[in-house]
């Protein structure tokens, strides 16, 4: 006599859906949910139709800064579960980077990558699905806030591992030399990462085999609760890398305006064959580092020193002093901003679950399905 | 044609790399030294330093660029001298190649093959003289193949590279001076276990350095009179339980023979497949060989008395049919 056992799976309930599956409407450009017409007015008056650079970085920041909010306010409520880490105060990096990278480029961020994506181009609904755990979310839900993951715009994922993506950009940026493809791989990553094996394993093959990756290091002075200077006997970042023979940048990560302008540089060189580039933006989160974090190892009158160069508060200064922006321009972009955020939590809340049933799907390729990647 | 483990592997090689530019093979002292156990002399010559690439002692980085590269849409072939050294590129295999298909929602597949030398016997001490091929084996997303013949030297590679996720090679380093008949046909079926012996009292599942051990433990029995069956697991994720149970339900009674130790080995898994899967079959309490639970030591008769060996296969053969 034989007997099988059923294997465990599928028995379990569905999470607890409390909205009706709806057919939410998914726009990529997320659709202004609700704005008032006095709003629209004011955007129509003030907006040009191709915004300048400067003011698409303001307004992307301000996009990153409303979600990240929003994102606060999720976990509160219970909507959002797992780690999850806030870019405040360091949104000048992101967009600086993202909007120097050209769209073909590949980017391998870390676990406080909501920003990278959006500003890749993964849509807020998509983003914020996922921050849900739904199956509309860039991952299927698999992946949660820190593995935010669209190879279609050659976002290789939010890495939950600290150094975990550098090893994998160099091989994205290998695959393109051997293939004869021009294009940049970007991988962000904490100054933590620095300490890790992987940096220095990455940073010589890289350099040795001159691949051209953009190492992006977002320098916020903290690991967790552990500051630059207790843990690195270097904490010169840039010599650190350049002992590796890669050229090396760095630039006030606190200023959008010079983050886009360095990264610009340092991506041209790398584009053209110059090997790969270090660079090192000096930033500083305002939140703690997940919401677990009590954020007892920094001083408040630190974190308020900080907050004073906060990168929306004095590049919109900026561009008003330089009269490139109004007060009411400012007001009309957040105002887009939020709205995007609401028809993005809309979105998500309406999102249907994944079935149970599907939990085993994708450990393995299906015979015959899409392999994803550059083909 | 007679030829050796060694040189099997290498057709293999050459074989995918003429076949597919995308074929890539990277690993430390695979080029000019010609590989640590010459599976890859005389490749560069053939390929060049691109597609026969010398990298650094950088077991994670490299491991990882390999990820990053099949990712890339490349198919790279990865050499870590052993199992031993895999240990500094685990997080790449367990935390990257394994589980990024799942975690994206299936936007990626990681098209990686992993070879690497394994197992003890050459006194080489508790360092070099792992077998951990049970610990990958543990990991969902990855296949995990273990060829012990020259005919799955020879072909294994081909169906492991034409699989979409990564897997994971283990040669026992005992195996590459093996020497064997190729039969015109070496295709390898990468998901089914394979007998490699019939018998009718008792089923001996081996793999990899094991197998040799077994078939000889097997001979030992037939001059004796008992007859065992050697099936050779050789996919040891996902395990083939249809072949394992089939010749349970023949013979009615199990030995594992495993070159890890006994505590969470994978003797231990295939008895528990047995056991769910068949227990009515048995005849007797299925049983095992592994290694002891000691870091394997330098001196031969040491190394010996720590190992699996035919005599102790015989003997646990005996008593599993109480003769
Ligand atoms: C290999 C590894 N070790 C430890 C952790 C736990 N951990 C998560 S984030 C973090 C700090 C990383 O700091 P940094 O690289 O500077 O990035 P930041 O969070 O400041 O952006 C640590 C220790 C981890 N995720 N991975
Ligand atoms: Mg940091």
């Amino acid at each position: 006599m034989t007997r099988e056992r059923k294997p465990a799976v599928g028995v379990q309930a569905p999470p607890p859906c409390k909205s009706k599956p709806a057919q939410a409407k998914h726009s990529p450009v997320a659709a202004p949910a609700k704005r008032t017409r006095k709003d629209r007015a004011a955007v129509a008056a003030a907006a040009p139709e191709t915004p300048p650079l400067e003011l698409r970085l303001l307004a992307d920041m301000l996009r990153i800064r409303r979600m990240e909010e929003k994102c606060a306010e999720l976990y509160g409520a219970g909507k959002i579960r797992g780690f999850l880490h806030l870019y405040i105060g360091e949104e000048a990096c992101a967009t600086g980077t993202m909007h120097a990278l050209a769209a073909e480029d590949s980017v391998v961020a870390t676990y406080r990558e909501h920003g990278h994506a959006l500003l890749r181009g993964v849509s807020m609904d998509a983003i914020m699905a996922e921050m849900f755990g739904k199956a509309a979310g860039c991952s299927r839900g698999r992946g949660g806030s820190m593995h935010l993951f669209d190879v279609s715009r050659r976002f290789y994922g939010g890495n939950a591992i600290v150094g975990g993506g550098l090893p994998l950009a160099v091989g994205l940026a290998l695959a393109d030399m051997l293939q004869g493809v021009r294009r940049v791989t970007a991988c962000v990553f904490g100054e933590g990462a620095m300490a890790e094996g992987a940096f220095h394993e990455s940073m010589n093959l890289a350099a040795l085999w001159q691949l051209p990756v953009l190492f992006c290091c977002e320098n916020n002075l903290y690991a967790m609760g552990t500051a630059l200077a207790r843990s690195e006997s270097q904490t010169d970042l840039c010599a650190k890398a350049a002992s590796y023979k890669v050229a090396t940048f760095r630039a006030d990560g606190m200023d959008v305006r010079a983050v886009f302008d360095t990264v610009s540089r340092a991506a041209q060189q790398v584009r053209a064959g110059g090997g790969p580039a270090f660079v090192e933006l000096q930033t500083y989160r305002f939140r703690a580092h997940s919401m677990f974090d009590p954020d007892l190892y920094r001083d408040k009158a630190e974190i308020e020193q900080w907050k004073q160069r906060g990168p929306i508060h004095s590049f919109s200064g900026q561009l008003k002093a330089e009269g490139l922006l109004t007060e009411e321009l400012f007001l009309a972009f957040d105002a887009a901003a939020a709205a995007e955020v609401a028809a993005a939590t809309d979105f998500a809340e309406q999102a249907p679950w994944e079935p149970v049933a599907d939990l085993l799907k994708d450990v393995h390729t299906p015979a015959g399905a899409d392999e994803g990647g550059a083909r | 044609m007679r030829i050796s483990y060694r040189e099997a592997m290498r057709q293999a090689l050459r074989e995918a790399m003429a076949n597919d530019a995308r074929v890539f093979l990277m690993g430390e002292d695979v080029g000019r030294y010609g590989g640590s156990y010459a599976v890859s002399k005389g490749l560069l010559e053939e390929f060049g330093p691109e597609r026969i690439r010398d990298t650094p002692l950088s077991e994670l980085g490299f491991v990882g660029a390999g990820v990053g590269a099949a990712l890339g849409g490349l198919r790279p072939i990865v050499e870590v001298m052993t199992v031993n050294f895999s240990l500094l590129a685990l997080d790449q295999i367990v935390n990257s190649a394994s589980l990024l298909r799942h975690m994206s929602g299936g936007q990626c597949s990681v098209p990686l093959v992993l070879r690497m030398a394994t197992g003890a016997g050459r006194q080489l001490a508790a360092q070099h003289s792992h077998s951990l091929e049970n610990w990958y084996a543990h990991i969902p997303g990855i296949r995990v193949l273990a060829p012990a013949t020259v005919a799955d030297a020879r072909g294994m590679l081909a169906p492991a590279l034409a699989d979409p996720d990564p897997v994971v090679i283990f040669e026992h380093a005992q195996l590459y001076n093996l020497e064997g008949e190729l039969a015109d046909d070496w295709r390898c079926d990468i998901a089914r276990a394979a007998v490699r012996r019939p018998g009718t009292q008792a089923s001996v599942f081996a793999y990899g350095g094991c197998l040799p051990k077994a078939l000889q433990a097997a001979d030992e029995l037939a001059a004796a009179g008992i007859d065992v069956e050697v099936v050779d697991l050789r996919v040891l994720r996902p395990l083939d339980i249809d072949t394992i149970a089939a010749s349970v339900r023949r013979t009615h009674r199990a030995l594992v023979v495993d070159e890890g130790w006994r505590s969470g080995s994978l003797a231990a898994e295939v008895i528990a497949r047995i056991v769910e899967t068949c227990f009515y079959d048995l005849d007797a309490p299925p049983a095992r060989v592994c290694s002891e639970e000691v870091p394997i030591p330098y001196a031969k008769h040491l190394e010996d008395a720590a190992l699996p060996q035919p005599a102790k296969i015989v003997a646990a053969v005996k008593e599993l049919l109480n003769v």
